[in-house]
């Protein structure tokens, strides 16, 4: 039989590689609908690892769709520490987006210096308050936030929808359901010429830092990272449980907005309504690569981001469906949680009659 | 003021509400019952859509109606056991299994829809479920409207409450059940296998689920749509919630809900020219929300839902 024996101390490498190789599996899972579409394994696989990174314009694409990752991947890890089932990403990068556009389309007219800074928190505002009402309704009503966030989210995207057939639609926008395009102060600069990668990705490696910093070296962090572990202790040893909530609740939804700043800021220009191709819902994936670590985060995010962009291009050029890569992140998704296991235990395989000793039995 | 009286009282608008609830009832049958033996199954969203997909797809390639509805069962049923296996003997975190299957079910159902079908603009159709109209019953007044010229696939849904309710609260079995989504430890000692009981109750309750989302591509709809599924799974869970995860009210939640949503496209028709269309959207979801607000406070979860038990543990 098997037994789980839990490790005592979980080593660095155990902890880091672990996930490395649970992300590494589920893309050599891919394998398997691959061959099932009849198309050529290897040179699918030579064909994704270009178009992520075999060219400078491949890694600036790469950093590009990093960039709303890395975002909604803390806003899931920031939570997730504390136990907030924020699910609600994606509405809230919508919020976020909508907020931008909304001030920086044309509302005010200031230099950059003023004008970014202003999109920038006006979408972080945006996505903190849209996380704030689950919160609420979590704490004073009881109300389950996992259920709340995920049915905000389609609220949202239909509220938005709204706005761009009615008040925010782009006059000059040929009758397609589109903002107005974000005025050239308040549109984020990008990193190199011709490329598409912007000056969000530096925004999400300083929150990624930022969140690092919150969580590891501060009394808030500490707060979170107690109430997460064991919330009735957190209480009792008088940490403000209701407050930490809400904290967290604020940042998580703060990052997933400015991941919706970024987009129509510095990517696409103006709002559509299908501007995200669910980074809500990768950012839970990344987030659970990353072990909840605002700093793996980044390179989580980096991985999804080439599952993405690669299997986007090598579906051009093959014709295999570029639902693939959300296959390998939902793969990669379940394979990081099972392999949770071998983090936390210790799993040995005992034959009949030859029980070991050492070691609680948790069962199998 | 008559006139939303009229509509309340005509046979057509109820049957809609009906329709409309079908596929909620499949759902808040399955999720009521993983959540009764202790399992909260996110993995909704995606065994909807994949039980879409799949029991369209075993139509479209000849299996015919019933064989469409069995393949759908079982996917949701597979479907279940990845998060049974996962939830159960793992022990893992059902909020993230139950997002990761939904992931999964997911993309996979997209994948395969794409691969089986590559270059197709419009997506293909088949003879969906024909309402059955019932020869004299039918003919009844008011009932006959309502409940006698549905599809076989809402006729399934309303034997199923009964089903599920009676296995639930007069079997050894149902019993047995809901005590493995209270009282474990006590279950066990009564040498029943816990693992085995929620198991068997999350793949059952999956392939339930499955057949809300084969109602919408086989009975609803005759084709399969990308983002069908549109929230509907995750209604089901705040459904459940407001139900007190008892069938008999779940039957009432889901049709409220229908008679609310079929309300509101009666009304949209009176004053969509002044109203944006996307606020009568938006009430589902919103309504679905206020349902949980409502009975959040004295909501009666199963007491050992979300927790996940190992043999011998006090």
């Amino acid at each position: 039989m098997i037994r789980f024996e839990p490790r005592e101390t979980v080593s660095p490498l155990l902890r880091t590689g672990v996930p490395v190789a649970a992300a590494l599996a589920a893309l050599a899972l891919a394998a398997l609908p691959i061959m099932a579409a009849g198309a050529p394994v290897l040179q699918a696989y030579v064909l994704m690892a270009r178009g992520a990174f075999g060219s400078f314009f491949a890694v600036s694409e790469l950093l590009s769709r990093a960039t709303p990752l890395i975002l909604t991947g803390l806003a899931a890890a920031l939570a997730f520490r504390a136990r907030l089932w924020n699910i609600g990403g994606e509405g809230q990068l919508y919020a976020g987006a909508l907020a931008a556009v909304a001030i920086g389309s044309g509302a005010i007219s200031a230099p950059p210096a003023v004008m970014i800074p202003l999109v920038l928190l006006a979408g972080a505002l945006a996505g903190a308050m849209m996380m704030l009402v689950p919160a609420l309704l979590k704490l004073r009503l009881g109300a389950d936030e996992v259920v709340t966030t995920l049915l905000l989210n389609f609220v949202v995207v239909l509220f938005v929808q709204m706005m761009l057939e009615g008040p925010m639609k782009d006059p000059m926008g040929m009758g397609w359901p589109q903002s107005e395009p974000m005025a050239d102060a308040a549109t984020l600069p990008k990193l190199f010429d011709r490329m598409r990668v912007h000056a969000g990705l530096i925004v999400a490696l300083i929150a990624a830092l930022l969140a690092h910093i919150l969580l590891a070296r501060t009394v808030w962090g500490f707060e979170i990272r107690a109430v997460g572990e064991n919330q009735d202790a957190a209480r009792h040893a008088g940490i403000p449980v209701t407050a930490t909530f809400v904290r967290v609740a604020l940042f998580s939804g703060a990052l997933a907005g400015l991941a919706g700043v970024g987009e129509v800021a510095g990517l696409k220009g103006y709002l559509t309504a299908d501007l995200s191709p669910g980074f809500g819902y990768a950012g839970i994936v990344v987030a659970m690569l990353a072990g909840l670590s605002p700093l793996g985060v980044v390179v989580a995010a980096l991985f999804i981001a080439g599952v993405f962009v690669g299997a986007d291009s090598m579906s051009r050029a093959i014709g295999v469906s570029n639902y693939l890569a959300d296959l390998v992140v939902a793969t990669s998704l379940i394979a990081v949680l099972v392999s949770g296991l071998f983090v936390r235990f210790r799993i040995r395989l005992v034959g009949p009659g030859r029980r070991a000793s050492a070691g609680k039995d948790t069962g199998a | 003021m008559m006139e939303i009286l009229d509509i309340l009282v005509s046979p057509n608008f109820w049957a809609a509400a009906l329709r409309i609830a079908t596929p909620l009832i499949f759902g808040v049958l399955g999720a009521l019952l993983c959540e009764r033996a202790g399992v909260l199954n996110l993995g909704i969203e995606g065994i909807f859509t994949a039980g879409a997909m799949a029991g369209w797809m075993a139509a479209w390639l000849g299996a015919g109606l019933w064989g469409g509805v069995l393949v759908a069962a079982l996917a949701g049923a597979t479907f279940g056991l990845l998060h049974a296996v996962l939830t159960v003997p793992l022990g893992l975190s059902q909020h993230v299994s139950g997002i990761g299957v939904t992931l999964f079910a997911t993309s996979l159902s997209y994948y395969a829809y794409r691969t089986a079908l590559p270059d197709v603009t419009s997506p293909p159709r088949i003879t969906a479920f024909q309402p059955l109209d019932i020869p004299v019953l039918s003919d009844l007044p008011f009932l006959g409207t309502v409940l006698f010229q549905q599809t076989a696939l809402t006729m399934l849904a309303l034997a199923m409450v009964v089903v599920v309710g009676f296995v639930l609260y007069r079997t050894p079995l149902g019993l047995a059940i809901r005590a493995v989504g209270d009282n474990p430890a006590a279950v066990e000692a009564q040498g029943l296998s816990v693992m085995a009981l929620r198991m068997g109750t999350v793949v059952a309750g999956s392939a339930l689920m499955a057949l809300g989302g084969a109602f919408l591509t086989m009975s609803a709809f005759d084709a399969f749509f990308f983002g069908m599924v549109n929230g509907r799974g995750w209604i089901c869970i705040a459904l459940t919630v407001f139900a007190s995860w008892r069938p008999g009210k779940a039957l009432l939640g889901a049709l409220l809900f229908g008679a609310f949503d079929a309300f509101q496209v009666r009304l949209q028709t009176e004053v969509g020219a002044f109203v944006p269309g996307q606020v009568f959207l938006m009430l589902p979801y919103l309504l679905s929300i206020l349902a949980l607000v409502m009975v959040a406070r004295k909501a009666d979860y199963p007491r050992a839902m979300l927790k996940p038990y190992f043999k011998g543990q006090r």
